[in-house]
């Protein structure tokens, strides 16, 4: 891999970040623009996170290559999911899910 | 250990470990461990790591692998105004942040209850993050596959599953529960049909449905 390409990752990724923060943060300011034409974007800029870690959630479940299928993981998140339904604790969340996950493909 | 920080070590120790398989990647890929120790700590996403390294493995171009690795890092432009209002004002520190705005530390920045803590858990987690991203990314190159294939131990079931745990707080409210089904189901039919990194950002439509029904009946 060339430098060049590693430089203009390194530059486009934090382009990214950068915009994010300077540019949309600031329309989410409140009172970002006069008028209060911008008052909608605040409450939606609140419901990113859940749209985008269920997003994640799905396809770091059931994305193979570029295809949809279910396998180990998708047991383990079951068992994490659970876990997470009964309050328990982040670190047995994450064990149980990998425990699960491990166990499954051992014995298949 | 307060917990939120302690959570913040946890997806970070895990994180450290893929870091290793990173490392092990871009070293078969034939990039030297300057290029290696450069991407780590300077692109500093982890999926956009792995798809330019695959890429270059698969005997694609630069332009391929970045074009790829592009993809999946356009999303951290979404957790900006997340975290846009936790970061300092003061230019450098502000530009810190900003390098450490990726899915964990939006994630362990989102569920804590006040602005203060919501600081200091995205701090916590960014800071350990990327010293365990880079010393596992080295480790990986310098000693090459000696902890073998993490997903037989299931390391690829604790991301998706530490972050149900890092949703559910969100999707105590319907407005939450409306984005969070929406943006699922958008990513799961993108999935097939686009390439990687795609599906994340399609996902981001989601806010839209969640943001109307939250109006219903508020008469605007």
């Amino acid at each position: 891999m060339s430098w060049w390409a590693i430089v203009v990752l390194a530059a486009g990724a934090f382009g990214c970040k950068w915009f994010g923060v300077a540019v949309l943060g600031r329309l989410g300011r409140p009172g970002a623009m006069a008028g209060g034409r911008l008052d909608w974007f605040p409450p939606m800029v609140a419901l990113i996170p859940p749209a985008l870690f269920a997003a994640l959630i799905a396809v770091q479940t059931f994305d193979t290559d570029g295809a949809l299928g279910i396998d180990a993981r998708a047991a383990g998140v079951a068992a994490g999911a659970f876990a997470v339904w009964r309050r328990a604790p982040f670190l047995l969340v994450v064990v149980l899910a990998m425990t699960v996950t491990a166990v499954i493909r051992w014995q298949t | 250990m307060v917990p939120h920080r302690r959570e913040g070590l946890l997806l970070a120790i895990a994180v450290g470990v893929v870091g290793l398989t990173f490392g092990v990647l871009a070293d078969a890929a034939g990039l030297e461990l300057a290029q290696i120790v450069v991407m780590s700590t300077l692109v500093f996403t982890g999926a956009s790591q792995f798809a330019a390294v695959s890429v270059v493995d698969g005997g694609g171009s630069g332009g391929a692998a970045v074009g790829s690795a592009m993809l999946l890092a356009a999303r951290n432009a979404l957790y900006g105004p997340v975290v846009a209002r936790l970061l300092p004002s003061s230019r450098v520190p502000r530009m810190v942040g900003t390098h450490l705005t990726i899915d964990e530390t939006a994630a362990m920045a989102s569920v804590q209850h006040d602005d203060v803590r919501a600081a200091d858990a995205f701090w916590w987690t960014g800071l350990w993050l990327w010293s365990l991203w880079n010393a596992g990314s080295i480790a990986g190159a310098l000693i090459g596959a000696v902890i073998g294939d993490p997903e037989t131990w299931g390391l690829d079931a604790a991301f998706p599953a530490a972050f149900v745990a890092l949703l559910a707080p969100h999707v105590r409210s319907s407005p939450g529960r409306v984005a969070a089904l929406v943006g699922a189901a958008l990513a799961v039919v993108t999935v097939p049909i686009a390439p990687a990194g795609v599906p994340l950002l399609v996902a981001a439509i989601a806010v839209v449905p969640a943001f109307v029904w939250s109006r219903r009946g508020a008469g605007a």
